[in-house]
């Protein structure tokens, strides 16, 4: 079935289809559709689940993550200052190894206030422990939440859907709903190695000392690692049956590009069709959108960067003091490795500035009129 | 004595907590665990936030409870709780008591917002808070619970404790929720009747369990139970419930009140203490002692 | 009750063998805390009235019902001089434990 719905409304639908057991949430732009929207699944029995109404994010996920610990398919949503309020309890999960899937819509961190798209907030919890996923489209938002499931709960690592404030959280795309029934086939229920029960009684979590809690890191890092190539079988099995694949990244038009743009979110959308303007300027443009990026997908970044000679990075974010994140990111991935691109850092679009095609064109130019990295922040639109 | 003569158990014999564990000797927290396990059964789950009690059940791989624990954060006893029983309903076991297991920090401090959603979505959980009073797990610093007058790292002899203890009771009551209760490791009987009780009521339920520390309070560990009884002798803590938010019964009613001095003598943590000071210390117990019989109707 | 009632301490010769979450895999009764104990309870069983006052009252649940008799385990009492403290008949001496 086919619906026209918000970026939002497609987490939530992911949820319902994913047949979510607890979800416990708290409100905040731009994310409030996600839970109306479940709230009334739940309570109209679309959905069977138990909606807990907590008092602060901080609770949502620590009812989320109880809720797991006792067997149940959790999910929830938040965004910016509530990710932030989250952020003890975002270790707790993974550390737990709670499979719980959230949605998180980028939003700019106050302050001032600002509900604008930015992906500091995200990228503050880079290293909790959580699978990121960067989505681009309603679609793909939808499609990623039932494969966070599978890939989260065989592995038991929660994962982290992000989209961007208003620009696809707000944005009205057409949908293709899957079919619960092969929804069903595709995810089956829940069903966890351990979990609290009194007839099989654990003790989680408790005191760990210096003798093992190294080695339970160890095995959460050798879980992380087989994330990439999960995500990309999961990927075929869901396209076996909705014909649509989602892999760790999109590759657009990189084979013979003289120039390759690496973007994430929205902005990869944008940047796909910045690409096609300048093609038929006759520039080789190309675009590597980053969608997983937790664990980060070493092996496709570098497969299809290393054949490039010149990469410009785009963040929406920026870590005060160094650079923008991805930037840092795609550069440690390239080095020491036998031929590596000319790679330059952008920032643009912070607290919800628009990033446009003439962005992209900017880059451009600028990128190629360079043969070295001369500064390692290039500034998008500053007000200078 | 007679050998025929069976031994009087007044409380059920059943353990659910195992020695090993590690609290220090005479701890009235881990006499709490106990007793309250023993109303409970064995079909209890419990969230155990930071606090002695986090480090009391033994270390990764061990655990001194027969009954499943989930350690979570300081500040989320009930919000995990509240997911837990969510999620064991969407499981298929509703018969599972889940049970929070707190502090005073970990109740009266960082986590009274958490425990204030779940009383008033009326989460279907038994939340105990354990009070000795201060932070004993990070070392003996004062909280909302401690009482006035008292030692702690943090409130020296010098300028010690001037703020009154934290009328949690109070607050749990305005929450109107089904059941709430105080309950002390000296009266075995009563303590375990209470948790028995909670377990048969939906919602939330609310327990006060007074639990001295020795290591804390600068007591003997011995005078533990001694110094449980004297709270309530003295009406220091006075053992009663509060049904509905509405009906309240005392539950222990002490004819002659023993004079406060009688137990804070015994306490390391009070040995500064003037006598002007025991004083108004002791007009306060009054106080509050005037109060609860006035709610019980008395 | 499936946690292991054994008292035999748990140790891991590499991560293979650990689970992926700190979850207990059986209890603490390897943990002989008697060794803790500069005093030691001792019942005089003769004046024990079977009141059931020092069983009820034990922090560390170290008092057994063996033969409708209170007995003191030895292996993990810590010595906290309560029971002996809440004896009706003061039948309970705490004695120096010979070290
Ligand atoms: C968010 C957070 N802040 C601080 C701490 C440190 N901490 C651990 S236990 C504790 C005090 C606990 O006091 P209480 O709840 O009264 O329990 P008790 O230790 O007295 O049994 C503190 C401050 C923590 N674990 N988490
Ligand atoms: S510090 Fe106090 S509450 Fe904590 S284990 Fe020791 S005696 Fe018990
Ligand atoms: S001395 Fe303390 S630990 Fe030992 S048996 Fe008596 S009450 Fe229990
Ligand atoms: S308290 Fe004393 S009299 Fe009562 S059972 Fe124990 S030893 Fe016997
Ligand atoms: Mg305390």
């Amino acid at each position: 079935m086919k619906k026209v719905i918000m970026g939002n409304h497609a987490l939530s639908y992911g949820a319902m289809l994913s047949r979510a057991q607890v979800i416990a949430a708290y409100p905040i732009t731009p994310q409030t559709q996600v839970v109306e929207l479940l709230s009334e699944m739940c309570a109209d029995g679309t959905l069977n689940a138990k909606f807990i109404k907590v008092e602060s994010e901080h609770s949502a996920m620590a009812a989320c993550l109880g809720a797991s610990l006792a067997g149940a398919r959790t999910f929830t949503a938040t965004s910016a200052q509530g990710l932030a309020l989250m952020h003890e309890m975002l270790h707790w999960a993974s550390g737990g190894r709670m499979p719980v899937v959230m949605g998180n819509i980028n939003r700019a961190m106050a302050p001032g206030w600002s509900i604008w798209a930015d992906q500091n907030d995200s990228l503050s919890e880079r290293d909790t422990g959580w699978i990121q996923f960067y989505c681009s489209s309603n679609q793909e938002v939808l499609d990623t939440v039932i494969q966070a499931f599978k890939v989260s709960e065989k592995l038991m690592i929660p994962s982290m859907i992000i989209l961007d404030a208003f620009a696809l959280s707000h944005t009205y795309e057409v949908v293709e709903i899957p079919e619960q029934a092969r929804v069903d086939q595709f995810l089956p229920p829940f069903n966890p190695p351990w979990r609290l029960t009194p007839a099989d009684p654990h003790a989680f979590g408790g005191l760990t000392s210096p003798d093992h809690y190294m080695e339970l890191r160890y095995k959460l890092q050798k879980d992380m690692e087989k994330v990439p190539a999960l995500v990309e079988e999961t990927g075929k099995e869901y396209e076996k049956l909705f014909g649509r694949y989602l892999g760790q990244v999109e590759e657009y038009l990189c084979a013979d590009a003289e120039l390759v743009f690496v973007t994430s979110g929205t902005a990869g959308y944008t940047a796909r069709v910045a690409v096609d303007e300048l093609r038929q300027k006759g520039i080789k443009a190309g675009n590597l959108r980053i969608k997983l990026f937790r664990p980060f997908p070493f092996e496709k970044v570098r497969a299809i960067l290393s054949r490039v000679p010149k990469v410009a990075v785009l963040d929406r974010n920026i870590s005060y003091g160094h650079h923008g994140i991805f930037y840092q990111e795609v550069k440690s991935a390239l080095y020491g490795q036998p031929s590596s691109p000319l790679v330059f850092g952008f920032i643009a679009g912070l607290g919800g500035r628009d990033i446009t095609r003439d962005s992209f064109q900017e880059i451009a130019e600028y990128t190629l009129s360079k043969n070295r990295a001369e500064e390692e922040i290039v500034w998008i639109g500053v007000k200078k | 004595m007679s050998k025929e003569r069976k031994m009087t158990l007044t409380i059920p014999r059943e353990e659910y907590m195992s020695p090993g564990h590690l609290a220090c000797q005479g701890c009235g927290a881990s006499l709490a665990m106990r007793l309250a396990l023993k109303g409970l059964g064995q079909k209890t789950i419990v969230c155990i936030p930071a606090c002695c009690w986090a480090v009391i059940d033994g270390p990764f791989p061990h655990s001194s409870l027969d009954i499943p624990i989930y350690h979570c954060a300081f500040e989320t006893a009930a919000s995990s709780a509240s997911g837990v029983r969510a999620g064991l309903d969407m499981v298929g076991d509703t018969e599972t008591t889940v049970l929070a297991w707190a502090g005073d920090g970990g109740t009266f401090d960082i986590g009274l917002q958490a425990l204030s959603g779940a009383a008033e979505r009326n989460d279907d959980i038994i939340y105990t808070c354990y009070d000795n009073e201060a932070y004993m797990n990070t070392g003996i610093q004062r909280s909302s619970a401690t009482p006035i007058g008292a030692w702690t790292t943090t409130t020296p002899v010098k300028h010690y404790k001037k703020e009154r203890k934290k009328d949690i009771i109070g607050i749990m009551a305005a929450h109107g929720i089904p059941y709430i209760a105080t309950a002390s490791v000296a009266y075995p009987e009563d303590m375990v009747k209470k948790f028995k009780k909670a377990r048969e009521i939906k919602g939330t339920r609310f327990i006060h369990v007074f639990a001295p520390c020795p290591a804390g309070w600068k007591s003997r560990p011995e005078d533990t139970v001694k110094l449980a009884r004297l709270a309530v002798q003295t009406g220091y803590f006075p053992l009663y419930e509060i049904e509905d938010g509405e009906k309240w019964t005392l539950n222990l009613k002490v004819k002659e009140r023993k004079p406060i001095a009688e137990y804070l003598k015994l306490q390391g943590r009070f040995r500064h203490l003037k006598e002007e000071e025991i004083a108004l210390i002791q007009q306060e117990v009054d106080a509050r002692w005037a109060r609860i019989l006035k709610h019980c109707g008395l | 009750m499936s946690k292991k009632k054994e008292a035999k301490k748990i140790v891991f010769e590499s991560e293979k063998e650990m689970p992926a979450v700190p979850m207990s895999l059986g209890s603490m009764l390897y943990n002989k805390t008697g060794a803790w104990r500069n005093i030691k309870p001792v019942i005089d069983l003769s004046r024990c009235i079977k009141c059931g006052i020092c069983w009820k009252f034990c922090p560390d649940a170290s008092i057994d019902i063996v033969d409708d008799w209170p007995q003191i385990n030895y292996v993990y009492c810590k010595g906290c001089g309560l029971c002996a403290e809440e004896c009706p008949q003061k039948c309970i001496a705490m004695v120096e434990e010979e070290k």
